[in-house]
């Protein structure tokens, strides 16, 4: 039974979200602390170090770490504000069972393993292994990722794992693979300062990765042209050279107009072309007909804008392309990286010193976390669960028959549809909070209610772990040891802090418990981190995200170690491809065609306005930690529906003024903010709300054709202004139902 | 006001607005000081959110005649040998609020639940033991740089600071920089 056990506002005033603010004097301890603790934020992929002061096995304050190479101190208000999610009154103590019409009661570690481990088993034996799921996430360090991966394969024997990711990097992973042989930002941000040509596709730095804008400021000391695409005029677009304002769905219109146009003009790099790279010729007979008036139709930018854009881009003699979320969520997310790559390797300028590429990896472990576990095809090592050799190595440092390693499941999104159709029955969650941060999350709930049994490992309880028949009570970034690997491909060292309070365990025990009672103990006899580390560095040698020369100590003396490091010896890789051989199989990097094709859901009368959706810079994904923060909130209490004025003014909607918003997915209330810096044809709303407040009510669950990624960033809405007394919405900020 | 031999007089604040991301950050790490209670000295607004992202951050200029320590009747404000305007000795002040009105930069805030006058002292407790102040150390695009002037320089070439603000016929000379276009030496407020 996967239902709320009782309504939502009553498990709300128990499990909250409730704001957690710092007494005015500061918590106890925070000016003679018992230590301070050198490790990271536990937010976004840029992994910013800081310090964390901790009294009376309390976190109670921060310092910043002056010292760590890549923000040297520096913070966003997230990365401030982090340590009250420590010490917070709505930390999950013990273990919780469902009880129908009560709620949850906290239970022992007994009980909730007895039960989670009966019901797992009844739900495998009466409908397959595969009936029983897990969705996991990459704020969690690579040591649990490997775990939870290593737990599915072995312990589960599910092959229905999948993972937050696919919400995140799937597209750049894929493309990066087709295109690279390999998965990773090819520079370091250091290669930034001297590139003359910076472009920033589909990237809300400033808000999503704040620490980044240092880095591109002090290239544009240097002399740096900014080109900033993206729907909106966001901080860091404000004062680019070249603000392109693309219409949402259609980046890959304007790259593929800007490589003809590199092609028309000869602005190509010939000799890296014909000695290092694949495909070019089909790649441009893909975009000879796409004319700058054709992009401009298309993309609503205009004519002179990418002319500019395509020459400060064909006559740089160093450059760095950075992309994000903004062209990788959507149903050609590949394809628009895809077009990225492609401009850079028609300039060459790949693999040399102030010449880059890369994602800019969202989540906090989101590079490594996708690399070493809980990917639906993934091994660790980033290896192929398709492939019999890589199969075979994985089984093998296992100790497992490569037979009884399961295949590829389901990505994560159409995981929930088969759950909703019934072949899905069980489900154990880590790290995750679907019901907010998925698509058309009306579709989510009822699929969450046809569970037959759902787990849910977390340290709060959160929008999706309240439908849980068990909780069980995990840990906290700082509440244990491990690594993560930042958006930059460099593997930090995360240092436990404080143990986790009350009755709450470690994840890591948690899960190592879950093996052991499944009768897979033998393969799971880790008695540290490090000791799963050092596994996960056999399991990855060989593999392309290769971690084999990475230990505890190297991390620490080098302040971190960019993979791939393949042996004791090896300083690490900061720059890849300096050797211009590739990972492909050829050893070339490869040119893809790119053709343009429309959003999955184009505007019509009914729906006449593109809706799409991203992030603003105090909240942090689905919100489970940082809406528990009071700042944070405050900043931005709620989600506002941003909208340009000539658009206000024809459906008579004034300034704060209540909206709906409809989709064919779903309607949602939210108050306008009516504002310049966005394009006249689209609306705006973040996504970090749930319940009635959630812009993923209203989003489309079609997804890439390759990565699985859903279409977050467009799709066709109609807008009807409202009096407040006609809301429907009651006291929507935190409900879920 | 005792002499700390850990001040770096060789340092000094530069505020670069176009580099302001408006994060809030700064704010929130003021508010972090123990001296604060949770109140931060820095402010970060938008100008004009209906038409512009742009947001400004004002935090205490440090005045070389500060008119608050002039204006203010129980003379609670003082200027240390480094130039640092300190925030009012809280034995002294009494919430009048002229120091309020009078400065030209519209810094100093009354807190009502303490009647009294709080602002910035640039983080002393921190630049006296040679560190940088709080919101120039966690700004995460660097619009609050605390360094020397050889060092912004260099970083910063088509930048220019600048410490002269005209009001009027008042002419206003600041211990804190602002980052201004190349060969610029003032800055008019109209």
């Amino acid at each position: 039974m996967a239902t709320l056990p009782v309504q939502a506002d009553a498990i709300i005033q128990r499990y909250g979200p409730h704001l957690n603010y710092a007494p005015k004097e500061g918590f106890y301890g925070r000016e003679e602390p018992d230590k301070s603790v050198k490790t990271h934020c536990c937010f976004c992929g840029m992994q910013c170090g800081i310090k964390l002061l901790v009294k009376d096995n309390k976190v109670v304050g921060f310092d910043p770490w002056m010292e760590f190479p890549f923000n040297e101190g520096r913070l966003c208000p997230k990365g401030v504000q982090r340590y009250l999610q420590n010490n917070h009154p709505d930390r999950l103590l013990s273990p919780l069972k469902r009880v129908a019409g009560q709620g949850f009661e906290p239970v022992g570690w007994e009980e909730a393993m007895d039960t989670t481990i009966a019901a797992i088993r009844r739900i495998q034996q009466t409908y397959g292994k595969d009936a029983f799921s897990i969705l996991s996430g990459v704020s969690l360090t690579n040591e649990k990722s490997y775990l939870v991966g290593k737990l599915a394969r072995v312990a589960f024997q599910t092959k229905n794992l999948d993972y937050n990711g696919r919400l995140c990097m799937v597209s750049a992973g894929a493309g990066n693979k087709k295109a690279f042989g390999l998965d990773r930002a090819s520079n370091t941000y250091a290669d930034l300062k001297h590139a003359e040509v910076i472009i920033i596709a589909g990237a809300n730095v400033s808000e999503t990765f704040p620490t980044l804008t240092h880095w591109v400021w002090q290239a544009r000391d240097n002399g740096a042209k900014l080109i900033i695409i993206d729907p909106r005029v966001t901080p860091i677009a404000r004062t680019a050279d070249l603000h392109l304002d693309v219409r949402p769905g259609t980046d890959s219109a304007l790259y593929g107009a800007m490589l003809n146009y590199l092609v028309q003009q000869d602005l190509l790099d010939h000799d890296f072309i014909d000695n290092y790279t694949m495909g070019f010729a089909d790649t441009i007979a893909a975009v000879k007909d796409y004319s700058l008036e054709w992009a401009a139709g298309v993309t609503g930018i205009s004519i002179e804008k990418i002319r500019q854009a395509a020459e400060l881009w064909g006559r740089a003699k160093t450059s760095f392309l950075l992309h994000a979320r903004g062209i990788e969520h959507h149903t050609k997310g590949v394809d628009n990286v895809l077009g990225c790559i492609n401009l850079v390797l028609a300039t060459g300028r790949i693999g040399k010193p102030y010449c880059g590429y890369g994602t800019i990896t969202g989540q906090g472990n989101g590079q490594g976390g996708r690399e070493h576990g809980h990917k639906c095809d993934q091994l660790p090592g980033n290896r192929d669960i398709t492939n019999p050799e890589h199969r075979q190595y994985i089984a093998n440092v296992w100790g497992i028959e490569e037979s009884a390693l399961p295949g590829k499941g389901y990505t994560a999104y159409a995981l929930i549809e088969a759950i909703h159709r019934g072949e899905v029955k069980g489900l154990l969650s880590i790290c995750f909070n679907p019901l907010v941060s998925l698509p058309n999350n009306q579709f989510v709930r009822e699929a969450l209610e046809k569970l037959e049994f759902y787990v849910a490992i977390d340290f709060f309880l959160n929008e999706t772990a309240r439908h849980a028949d068990i909780v069980l009570a995990g840990s906290l970034q700082e509440e244990e040891e491990g690594t993560v690997t930042t958006a930059e491909g460099r593997v930090t060292r995360i240092r436990q802090a404080v143990t986790p309070p009350g009755e709450a365990r470690a994840d890591t025990e948690i899960l190592l418990e879950i093996a052991r009672r499944l009768g897979a103990g033998d393969k799971f006899n880790f008695q540290s981190s490090e000791e799963i580390f050092n596994e996960l560095r056999v399991a990855s040698k060989g593999g392309t995200a290769d971690y084999y020369g990475i230990t505890y100590e190297k991390i620490e003396k080098q302040m971190g170690v960019f993979w791939p490091c393949p042996s004791l010896d090896h300083p690490g890789t900061p720059r890849l491809w300096e050797d211009r051989k590739f990972s492909t199989p050829d050893g070339k990097a490869h040119f893809n065609p790119v053709t343009y094709k429309p959003p999955s859901e184009v505007t019509d009368a009914e729906y006449p306005v593109v809706l799409t959706t991203g992030r603003v810079v105090s909240q942090y994904l689905s919100g489970t930690q940082t809406r528990r923060i009071g700042k944070l909130v405050d900043q931005f209490p709620e989600p506002l529906l941003e909208i340009h004025p000539e658009m206000a003014a024809r459906y008579g909607i004034t300034q704060r003024q209540l909206v709906r918003v409809s989709t064919r997915r779903g309607a949602a209330e939210f108050h306008a903010n009516i504002v310049e810096t966005i394009r006249k044809d689209t609306v705006f709303i973040p996504y970090h709300w749930p319940g009635k407040k959630s812009a993923n009510q209203l989003t489309i669950g079609t997804l890439d054709p390759v990565s699985k990624i859903p279409e977050f960033k467009v799709c066709a809405c109609q807008l009807t202004p409202l009096q407040e007394e006609e809301s429907g919405a009651g006291n929507p900020a935190y409900a879920s139902e | 006001m005792e002499t700390n031999t850990y001040y770096r007089t060789d340092q000094e604040f530069f505020v670069d607005m176009q580099r302001c991301i408006g994060c809030h950050a700064c704010e929130m790490a003021c508010a972090e000081c123990e001296t604060n209670g949770q109140e931060s000295m820095i402010h970060v607004n938008y100008v004009d959110r209906a038409y512009t992202i742009q947001t400004t951050v004002q935090v205490c200029m440090h005045c070389e005649d500060p008119v608050c320590a002039q204006v203010c009747p129980a003379d609670a404000i003082a200027k240390d040998e480094f130039g640092v305007v300190h925030t009012a000795n809280t034995s002294r002040c009494i919430g009048c609020s002229n120091c309020v009105m009078a400065c030209p930069f519209g810094v100093p805030k009354k807190q009502e639940q303490y009647d009294l006058m709080m602002k910035c002292n640039m983080c002393y407790d921190r630049t006296s033991a040679g560190k940088k102040p709080m919101c120039a150390t966690v700004c995460p695009s660097q619009a609050l740089y605390y360094g020397t002037r050889e060092e912004i320089r260099a970083m910063r070439p088509n930048s220019e600071p600048v410490n002269t603000f005209i009001f009027g016929k008042e002419t206003v000379k600041t211990k804190v920089n602002i980052m201004m276009p190349k060969g610029s030496t003032f800055l008019k407020v109209h």
